[in-house]
């Protein structure tokens, strides 16, 4: 064993040097020269300044954005220097209790929605940064943020159906839309009067 | 279950199974020293780096210098980690400043044991704990070499079924330096640029700030994570860069890198069966492991997938839509990701803690009770549905000789497994092996029902041990029993409402790494020893056929039957009662004890 | 002249049992019924002594039932003094788990007892005879036979017991070694040879014997046979042990569930706010349940009734072990003569050359033949008779001159009325024939050469210088051998012929008896090679053999069944000894070898398939209270959690002596592949014994209801 020690320590010294430094550094430089967008956080500006990510889910409260999903990341939600879920169980009353209280709130802001409520859209994703719903929860908000920008529904289904992204390939994942991007789209066409 | 669903976790699995035959035929070429395409490329790498360590490229190891090898690896570099780790402030590439404080010593210890024995279970919050240099040079060279060290302890294993009437298994240190450099870094390599492409970020910036829409500021975090991300997946590791793991978007954008992921994660356990079957001289050998893999595998997938689908029925009660339409997943959404939606979550699940990886893309706490308790029994078989890289092979071959063991008797001859005589010292180290798992497991989680410490005090602020739970009722024993499953068998992955970042489960749960990944590997590498040293057995008509699907439904047997025996009573009382409790409308709330932060 | 030149067979080969698809024969020589009154007895004392907790403590699996039998005694004597409700389940569950150890100590006892009374019965006809030992002087002193040392020499006369293990070493004597073989039939003992070996405690019928002492008192064969039988020098073999370790690894990390299942009980307990944590007398009945008393109370049995159902073939095993290997071995050494051969070779038909008729070589044979006493040469006289009507003459002793065979000539015949009559190896022949001037016709040595090549032996006949033909000797495989040699294959096991023929002579018998090799001209030291050769590449080797020559090959396999009619040197050196001396036993001993192991492996799984439905009995039953949801995992409707532990408890006690019988007489072997015994196997034992428990649990539950017993 102590005859090991000696190799031991010049490998693991080695294999830092190779993998911990190297190997990342690579990695940063190519993808900085390749792939510069997506390595450095999808960022999305708006007149040089930065406004959110693509892949990073953001607060919207407002009726005439479309809102995202419930988020356990940080005290409001949202924070990605603290991501994650809420980690609730199936039989926790705080679970219950808070989808009911999700569900009141909906109905409160979507008076016009009658249909059951897509469950993405009153459950809190894992990450706490989801950035997208599902199409049948941006559907469910249409009337509100219709209402609130004062056009039609029909204009805004248009739009949601413009920005629903289908499972890549056609086969893997879900149908989805992103919601920065949507109401990006909803300020540049429809800004609110 | 839509058709959609199945046909996205068949084509999953179609991927992986068209490279088990190539990537496997690769390993057993790269162990068996001979030239393979990447020579060229890397051979100078391997000969520099056994010069470097002062190593002899043929000289070969019997079993207790192996382990002796291992575990002096493993001490450096479990220093390295824990001292990177607490030095952290003094180390360049921190543009968030983390401090020492940041990082307690039992946090620090609980990191380092998580990273070196492939466990990665995360007490740490990467994005508020972690500077980019520890991520790099401390976790990511982790990543790699606790991989490599499974992988080679494999070889090692396999070459005692392969060779007969000798006393060595190969030499560690080449081992580990092949499993690196021509297995994980390429791989790895490749992976990072791809991961990059599709989204996942790479820099060494500080994080960004951001003004939303509605003019609030949000930061937006920075990293290399894309090299991070490529071998935490390939090397079964899933400690994430990100406290969320592989839900994060910057850590998996979207279903293709979700898809690629998973293929990483299961891609080297799964053709490592084939490397087992080539270096023992007959592939069905390893195909009827592969086979029992697939088997308990696709049974963990439909289980957890059928139930997460059917959703919650208190919130379908609601007023929640839970079927599924062409526009929504439906099913139970709670902790999931839309992109990934039911099923490739339920995926995730599966092949995250069928291998040792623990990764997540969801949050397993919200599963169901019925799909929690898949991830649940997958790691309670010592994580053995093709398992860990490396660490799943030598996991299953401890199967191999229980199952063969029994069974074997029952065709009139001592038992024997691929020509070798299975006697006192084989069921010996694979007994102790179990007994060793499932004892740190129950015992730990027993401990932590019952431990009371001072409110406020060092060892557990909250005070009880208990009182860490983020659920109670049934489900909050769960959270302890998956903590204890899931570090026992170096998986990683976290009922993760249970707040672990304390001395006492710090140091448990650590504690229950270090034993579930030495205490078990050195017996199989002590039986491995003794199984080389043996003469081997012709085989004839007497010998009872271990490629078949009659030894597949035995050996899947003996793992069912040794999981379900030996922690049935626990599960009971826990994901069990939990789903008929979930049924009859049952909740608990946290209202006996004070909730810690 | 002595009539006698070769020994008759010390007891007739037996035939084959009829039925050709058992490997078992029927009939054995020490059988007894299963449940011998007198056994039972003995084994019910036995079991209650067994409860000693220090003899116990080498069974981990039954020591953890009685302690935990004792642990609920205690509680349940607890709750007596201090008058608390619910005795009437404590109690039972007590009682019940008492009858857990005593019925695996039954088992023991049983098998045990089987040996003891056959010891005993040994140990009656070992009286202590006087010895007459010769001194140095050549005087006869009378000693005991217990003064005897190692090296004495003795004499014994008609009538009397042979007082110690020996060879003899002048004279010739019928002997009755009844007391040892069961046998009654005398056998012959005479000195020189391989039919030298006495035994202590056999008796002369006839004559008079000159004897060498070989072992020394308390050390003799009879001695070890008692203690072999009786088990006392009985040994856990090495399948045995790593069972044990199995069983005992699988009871630690059921002593873990359960007892951690404690704290996950307060911890339910609380969390529901509802039921109480489950008593000791529960916890204990579930680790009982769950632990793997049925193959951990019946694994010595096993053990016991392997080595007893060997000595019921009349085979002694020097140990368990050789047992064991015995179900291992992959290479069959089977001597061709009396094994797959019938003992002697027979005249089948004479062939006369050229120009000599064939009556006038059957007479030639017949009359070259009549002091042959040899089975060959009478079956020449009776050939002759049966097919040519040539009666048997008598030869008057005087004027003519008996030839007989030697290994130097290699011929015998008579010289008579100035006729030479040789008959003998065609070499031997043909060169006396050209000696006194004859011719050999050139198609001669094709002729013999073709009788060799079918597997015959060729005896050439002549009269001085005219040969005359060729006598046909046939071996005879034996009725049924090529069925159980195709048996053999299909286990996995090779056989190897081994023969003193010539290798054409050898190749024909080996095709028609359908081995898979054969060693021809084998010479002690080829055995002996051959042996190490198939060891070299990983095979098993057992063989029979019964000269001193044969005591490095017997020593050597690591099965060798040595003859009890052979040498002493050859019964010390192989590890087992058939007091029939039939080498075709060795076929059967590997069967219970088989037998043996497939008993163990079969009573595991079926031990360890078991705890399915016992959880499915007792954990809805633990916590019904705390979760009245788990309810539904009472898929067998118990009636009350009492009465479900209950009934649990109790087939896990009854379930043991249920398997006794199986236990001892091993699990139903048939020769099959490897494939599809174990799927037989696995069938029974795996899903059946899943299976079972679940209306045998609620069988027991509805009478425990319909007695008011819970």
């Amino acid at each position: 064993m102590l005859s090991q020690l000696w190799p031991a320590l010049r490998i693991n010294i080695f294999l830092t040097i190779l993998l911990g430094v190297a190997y990342p550094l690579a990695v940063t430089g190519i993808s900085q020269v390749l792939f510069p967008h997506q390595a450095n956080g999808s960022l999305i500006t708006q007149n040089g300044q930065v406004i959110g990510s693509e892949l990073i889910g953001q607060n919207f409260t407002k009726p005439g954005y479309f809102q995202p999903r419930p988020s356990a990341a940080g005290n409001d939600g949202y924070d990605p220097t603290a991501s994650g879920g809420p980690n609730f169980g199936p039989t926790n009353q705080k679970l219950i209790d808070r989808v009911k209280a999700s569900v009141d709130k909906f109905h409160k802001e979507n008076p016009d929605y009658h249909g059951p409520i897509p469950a993405d859209l009153l459950t809190a994703s894992g990450s706490g940064l989801d950035p997208e719903i599902s199409p049948a929860s941006a559907q469910a908000q249409t009337p509100r943020v219709a209402k609130a920008r004062e056009i039609s529904a029909d204009q805004i289904g248009q739009l949601v159906a413009q920005y629903t992204k289908a499972p890549d390939l056609g086969l893997i994942g879900e149908p989805r839309v992103n919601v920065l991007k949507l109401n990006l789209a909803l300020d540049q066409q429809f800004p609110k009067k | 279950m839509t058709s959609t669903g199945i046909l996205q976790i068949l084509l999953f699995f179609a991927l992986v199974l068209v490279c088990v035959k190539p990537l496997g035929a690769f390993m057993a070429n790269v162990f068996d020293g001979r030239r393979t395409f990447l020579h060229p490329v890397l051979r100078w790498l391997e000969v520099l780096t056994y010069k470097v360590a002062g190593v002899r490229e043929d000289v070969e190891q019997r079993w207790t210098q192996y382990t002796a090898s291992l575990l002096a690896f493993s001490i450096f570099g479990f220093l390295l980690v824990y001292l990177l780790q607490r030095a952290q402030a003094y180390l360049p590439f921190n543009p968030q400043n983390f401090g020492t404080p940041n990082v307690t010593p039992d946090l620090a210890f609980n990191t380092a044991a998580s990273f070196l024995t492939n466990t990665n279970w995360q007490a740490y919050s990467g994005e508020s704990t972690l500077s980019y240099f520890v991520q790099m040079a401390a976790l990511t060279v982790q990543n790699f070499v606790s991989a490599a060290a499974g992988l080679a302890v494999a070889i090692a294993v396999i070459r005692g079924f392969a060779r007969h009437e000798v006393r060595t298994l190969g030499n560690f240190w080449v081992d580990m330096t092949r499993s690196t450099l021509y297995v994980l870094l390429p791989i790895s390599f490749l992976g990072a640029l791809f991961l990059c492409s599709q989204g996942v970020i790479q820099n060494l910036k500080p994080n960004t700030t951001a003004t939303t829409l509605e003019g609030a500021k949000q930061t937006i975090t920075q990293g290399p994570v894309a090299s991070e991300e490529a071998i935490k997946e390939l090397g079964t590791n899933g400690g994430g860069f990100f406290n969320a793991n592989s839900a994060h978007p910057f850590e998996n954008p979207s279903p293709i890198t979700n898809l690629f992921e998973m293929w990483l994660l299961l891609v080297i356990p799964a053709a490592l069966t084939y490397t087992f079957g080539k270096m023992v001289g007959d592939t069905r050998q390893g195909w009827a492991i592969f086979a029992a893999f697939t088997v308990m595998f696709l049974a963990g997938v439909f289980v957890c997938y059928g139930f997460e689908q059917a959703g919650n029925p208190t919130l379908a009660k609601l007023g929640i839509q839970s079927a599924a339409t062409t526009t929504q997943a439906g099913g139970n959404m709670e902790g999931k990701e839309v992109r990934f939606g039911v099923v490739n979550s339920a995926l995730f699940t599966t092949v995250t803690t069928d291998t040792s990886t623990g990764a997540v893309n969801n949050t397993h706490d919200s599963l169901l009770p019925i799909a929690g308790l898949v991830p649940m029994l997958n790691m309670m078989t010592d994580i053995v549905i093709f398992g860990g890289v490396g660490a799943g092979m030598y996991g299953i071959l401890i199967y191999c000789i229980i199952a063969v063991f029994i069974a074997g008797l029952m065709v009139g001859r001592t038992p024997e497994y691929l020509g070798k005589k299975l006697e006192q010292k084989e069921v010996k180290m694979a007994m102790l092996a179990i007994i060793v798992t499932s004892a740190c497991i129950l015992v730990f989680s027993a401990l932590s029902t019952q431990a009371v410490f001072a409110a406020k005090g060092y060892w557990n602020a909250p005070g009880a041990a208990i009182a860490n739970m983020g659920n109670s009722g049934p489900h909050g024993l769960s959270e302890i029993i998956y903590a204890y499953t899931s570090a026992t068998g170096n998986n990683g992955s976290a009922f993760g409402g249970i707040s672990v970042n304390t001395p006492w489960y710090n140091l448990t749960i650590g504690l229950a790494m270090l034993v579930g990944r030495f205490l078990f590997l050195i017996p199989i590498l002590a039986a491995a020893g003794s199984l080389a040293a043996k003469k081997k057995v012709p085989v004839t008509s007497g010998t009872f056929p271990t490629h078949g699907p009659l030894f597949v439904g035995l050996l899947v047997g003996t793992v069912v039957i040794i999981a379900v025996l030996t922690y049935f009573p626990a599960v009971s009382l826990g994901p069990i009662v939990e789903h008929y409790l979930m049924h009859s409308g049952r909740l608990f709330s946290l209202i006996s004890w004070p909730l810690g932060s | 002249m002595s009539t006698v030149t070769t020994t008759p067979q010390a007891t007739p080969n037996p035939p084959l049992h009829e039925d050709p698809t058992s490997l078992l024969p029927k009939k054995l020589a020490r059988s007894r019924p299963l449940f011998d009154p007198e056994i039972v007895s003995r084994a019910t004392r036995a079991s209650f002594g067994k409860l000693n907790p220090v003899t116990l403590a080498k069974n981990p699996v039954m020591f953890v039932v009685e302690v935990g039998a004792l642990l609920t005694t205690v509680f349940v004597v607890r709750d007596i003094i201090a008058g608390a409700p619910g005795l009437k389940f404590g109690l039972q569950i007590a009682i019940w788990l008492w009858f857990t150890v005593l019925f695996a100590n039954f088992a023991e006892a049983m098998a045990e007892a089987r040996g003891k009374a056959q010891a005993d019965s040994l140990r009656k006809t070992k009286t202590d005879a006087l010895a007459k030992r010769l001194t140095a002087s050549g005087k006869i002193e009378e000693v005991t036979a217990s003064a005897l040392r190692a090296g004495d020499v003795v004499t014994c006369d008609a009538g009397e017991l042979i007082p110690g293990d020996g060879d003899v070493i002048d004279g010739i004597a019928t002997v009755d070694e009844s007391v040892i073989t069961g046998e009654s039939a005398p056998v012959i003992r005479e000195s020189g040879g391989d039919r030298s070996a006495v035994t202590g405690g056999t008796r002369v019928l006839s004559d008079h014997i000159k004897v060498r002492i070989t072992s020394n008192p308390g050390e003799t064969f009879l001695d070890r046979m008692i203690a072999l039988v009786e088990g006392a020098e009985r040994q856990k073999t090495p399948n045995e042990i790593a069972l044990n370790i199995l069983i005992a690894g699988l009871t630690l990390i059921f002593l873990l569930a359960v007892v951690t299942l404690q704290p996950y009980a307060v911890f339910s307990v609380a969390q529901a706010g509802a039921g109480t944590v489950p008593s000791v007398a529960v916890l204990v009945s579930l680790l009982v349940c769950l632990i793997p008393t049925t193959i951990g109370g019946l694994l010595s049995a096993i053990g016991i009734a392997g080595m007893d159902r060997v000595m019921q073939h009349n085979v002694l095993a020097m140990s368990g072990k050789a047992v064991e290997a015995a179900g291992d071995v992959n290479s069959l050494l089977l001597d061709k003569t009396g094994t797959i051969t019938l003992g002697n070779r027979q005249a089948v038909e004479f062939l006369a050359i050229t120009g000599v008729s064939d009556e006038e070589l059957a007479d030639a044979a017949q009359l070259s033949s009549l002091a042959d006493e040899t089975p060959e040469g009478r079956s020449v006289v009776v050939l002759a008779k049966e097919k040519y009507g040539l009666r048997g003459r008598h030869i008057p002793e005087h004027g003519a001159n008996f030839i007989p065979f030697s290994a130097y000539t290699r011929m015998s015949g008579v010289d008579f009325e100035g006729r030479e009559l040789r008959k003998g190896a065609t070499e031997a022949v043909t060169t006396f024939v050209k000696e006194h001037g004859g011719e050999v016709p050139g198609y001669f040595q094709e002729m013999s050469d073709r009788i060799a090549r079918n597997g015959g032996t060729p005896l050439a006949v002549a009269d001085g210088h005219r040969l005359l033909g060729i006598i046909y000797l046939k071996d005879i495989v034996k009725g049924g051998m090529k069925e159980r040699i195709g048996q053999l294959r299909t286990m996995g096991i090779r056989t190897i012929m081994i023969t003193g023929d010539n290798p054409l002579t050898a190749a024909a018998i080996a095709a028609e008896a359908g081995v898979d090799d054969f060693l021809a001209q084998a010479t002690p030291k080829d055995k002996l090679e051959y042996i190490k050769k198939e060891q070299v590449a990983g095979r098993l080797v057992a063989m029979t053999g019964d000269g001193t020559n044969d005591a490095p090959a017997l020593a050597q396999a690591d099965v060798g069944l040595a003859m009890n009619t052979g040498t002493m040197a050859a019964k010390e050196a192989g590890n087992m000894v058939d007091l029939d001396s039939n080498p075709t036993k060795l076929i059967e001993v590997v069967a219970i070898g088989k037998q043996l192991l497939i008993t163990r492996g079969a009573l595991t799984t079926f031990s360890i398939a078991n705890d399915v439905a016992k959880y499915f009995a007792i954990i809805p039953a633990m916590f019904m209270a705390t979760y009245p949801s788990l309810a539904k995992l009472n898929i067998m409707g118990l009636h009350t959690p009492q009465s479900a532990v209950l009934a649990a408890v109790i087939f896990n006690a009854l379930i043991i002596i249920a398997l006794v019988p199986l236990a001892l007489r091993g699990v139903k072997y048939r020769p099959l592949d490897a494939a599809s015994l174990l799927r037989r196997n696995l069938l029974i034992y795996g899903v059946g014994g899943i299976l079972v428990p679940f209306p045998g649990i609620w069988a027991i539950d509805q009478l425990l209801v319909l007695f008011h017993l819970a």
